[in-house]
């Protein structure tokens, strides 16, 4: 009989802040430019160079620490990780390993594929990025330190995932919040948002863990499902078979979708840590976490819950407007310009999200402000407009930035309410159409969506669709 | 001997330093007269006592994060033995 095998899967994530400058040093961190033009004797590990932290590498990191439930420590130091490779100019990376500045956090994620569940944070902390190395066709490589002491957080899970749904989960709410807090820019493909994956594979029922193969090059949720997914199989094929499963580390090769063996780095790792005697303990007192955390901004998950209880959106719209910043911070703008959350949801995700799609262009960059999108809702609610016109006011607002009500004024777009004028129309359509107004009378009633529809059109969409329906119910009841 | 040549000769592997027979067992003999020496500080009870990360009974020092010139690729690379395309240039890392 075939043994059933659980998934067990840990996550280290490295987090590239957005600060203007390295974590030890005032050179630029902008991404892409020139090789070394962003260096200095202490990014490029010179002698006597002396590392002085970045302050505002600690407040992300204290910020990032609360929004995920993180301990903050009140002292905190920095050590050196020894190894040698081309791209860590001073033969060491400054990280920190005993006493890190956050502990015991944890995320709680939910999906409709698995039961909601609580995933531990081990650990946050701080470290400098290594540089580039770039393999280049002649004979040697070729090493840019422009990156070399970017700043990061390196978050660690506890390996509390079984599947690579949770896996993916737990990353995007951690994604979402750094992206939140503003900490991060989460561009994958840039790197700012990386992703090792540790996963092992045991029988169900066996407490102690497999042995782990720690999974590298993830730099999309699709290839970090992929690579969890391949790997999950692979381990089991090689038990099955009676084979072992090597503590290893393996690429992940997205052209192939498979993990592969990465020759060359076996020798067993000892990075020797210890205290960097160049760079002074951190202290972070009750103030400094009190005043950080009262400058943090409302999270993802609070704002959907609010926007459900408060604001009585229906789960999937509180979701979907609170998923990122921009679009949240743009739906409350017109909520509170417009204070009919359920009719702003459904404009913000329907003709916002359509238009600014279609456009590609970012939702704070979008022509059509909360403040023009709130004169059109006030249109619609005032039955000046009907909701089919109010979306070519907003393709006019759009192309012309003008207010709904000069376009309304400007176009003739108001609606028609006026009975009168109404009826005249009314009258016209039934005058034309009498076959239909016979089979009406004769109870095929259905036609009064065709009657509407005429109305309409003759108005040019300008009628009160209601006042159109109760006019013509009168109208053709009337001569019976 | 509490350091064998086994110990020194792993250190040295890790530092990328090749020793010859001879000064192995010299550095050996060597390192083992300073492990000894500090190894005196064992004797002392140090129960309850925070163990000390830095000389100086000091704390938090801090930089602005206001970008300040870097010193330019060429001053980069003034010192590299071989550059190329603004970067420096190593023997080939992956085959």
């Amino acid at each position: 009989m075939k043994t059933r095998y659980e998934t067990v899967i840990g996550l280290e994530v490295h987090v590239q802040l957005t600060t203007a400058t390295k974590i030890f040093c005032g050179c630029s961190t902008a991404f892409g430019q020139s090789p070394n033009s962003q260096t200095c004797p202490v990014c490029l590990g010179l002698p006597g160079a002396l590392p002085v932290l970045n302050r505002e590498v600690v407040n992300a990191a204290i910020k990032t620490g609360l929004a995920t439930n993180c301990r903050i420590a009140p002292y905190s130091i920095f050590a050196r990780k020894n190894y040698f490779y081309p791209d860590l100019p001073k033969g060491y990376q400054i990280s920190q390993f005993e006493l890190p500045i956050c502990e015991q956090g944890w995320l709680d994620i939910s999906s409709e594929e698995f039961a909601a569940k609580r995933i531990g944070i081990t650990r946050i902390h701080m470290e400098e990025d290594a540089g580039k190395l770039l393999h280049a066709a002649n004979a040697g490589s070729l090493v840019d330190l422009n990156r070399a002491c970017t700043p990061l957080l390196e978050v660690v899970s506890e390996p509390d995932m079984r599947s690579a749904a949770e896996a993916i989960a737990y990353l995007k709410q951690l994604h979402q919040i750094v992206v939140y807090l503003g900490v991060c820019d989460g561009n994958m493909e840039e790197g700012s948002f990386r992703c090792d994956a540790n996963v092992s594979v045991r029988p169900v029922g066996q407490a102690e863990l497999g042995t782990r193969a720690e999974l590298k090059n993830l730099n999309s949720f699709r290839f970090i499902k992929q690579a969890i997914d391949y790997e999950v199989e692979r381990q089991i094929e090689l038990i099955e078979e009676g084979g072992k499963v090597v503590q290893e580390t393996r690429l992940f090769d997205p052209d192939a979708g498979v993990t592969r063996s990465m020759r060359g780095k076996e020798q067993a790792h000892d990075y020797r840590y210890f205290p960097d005697p160049d760079l002074l303990p951190l202290e972070v007192s009750e103030g400094w976490i009190a005043e950080v955390r009262a400058a943090l901004p409302e999270l993802p998950d609070q704002k959907r819950r609010r926007y459900e209880e408060q604001l009585g959106l229906p789960a999937y719209d509180a979701a979907v407007l609170s998923a990122e910043r921009p679009l949240a911070e743009y739906f409350e703008a017109l909520v509170v310009r417009h204070n009919n959350p359920k009719l702003c949801s459904n404009w913000v995700m329907g003709e916002v999200l359509g238009a600014i799609r279609e456009n590609n262009v970012a939702i704070d960059d979008c022509p059509v402000t909360p403040e023009l999108l709130a004169g059109i809702l006030k249109r619609i609610e005032d039955n000046s407009i009907s909701g089919k016109i109010a979306k070519t006011v907003f393709s006019a607002i759009w192309q012309t930035g003008k207010s709904a009500d000069e376009v309304i004024a400007e176009r003739g777009l108001k609606q028609v309410s006026d009975s009168a004028a109404l009826a005249a129309i009314i009258a016209e359509v039934i005058a034309a159409n009498p076959t239909e107004v016979a089979e009406y009378r004769g109870g095929k009633e259905k036609l009064m969506g065709f009657f509407v529809g005429q109305v309409m059109k003759e108005s040019k969409g300008k009628a009160n669709p209601g006042l159109v329906n109760q006019l013509l119910k009168e109208h053709l009841q009337q001569k019976t | 001997m509490k350091i064998s040549e086994k110990n020194v000769a792993y250190v040295a592997g890790l530092a990328r330093l090749s020793l010859t027979p001879e000064e192995l067992k010299t550095m050996t003999g060597q390192m083992d007269a300073i492990l000894g020496y500090v190894d005196k500080l064992n004797e002392l009870n140090t129960d309850g006592i925070i163990p000390t990360a830095h000389a100086v009974p000091m704390a938090n020092a801090f930089r602005v994060d206001q970008v300040v010139t870097s010193i330019g690729t060429a001053a980069a690379l003034a010192n590299a033995p071989h550059g190329a395309d603004g970067c420096f240039q190593v023997p080939k890392v992956i085959e």
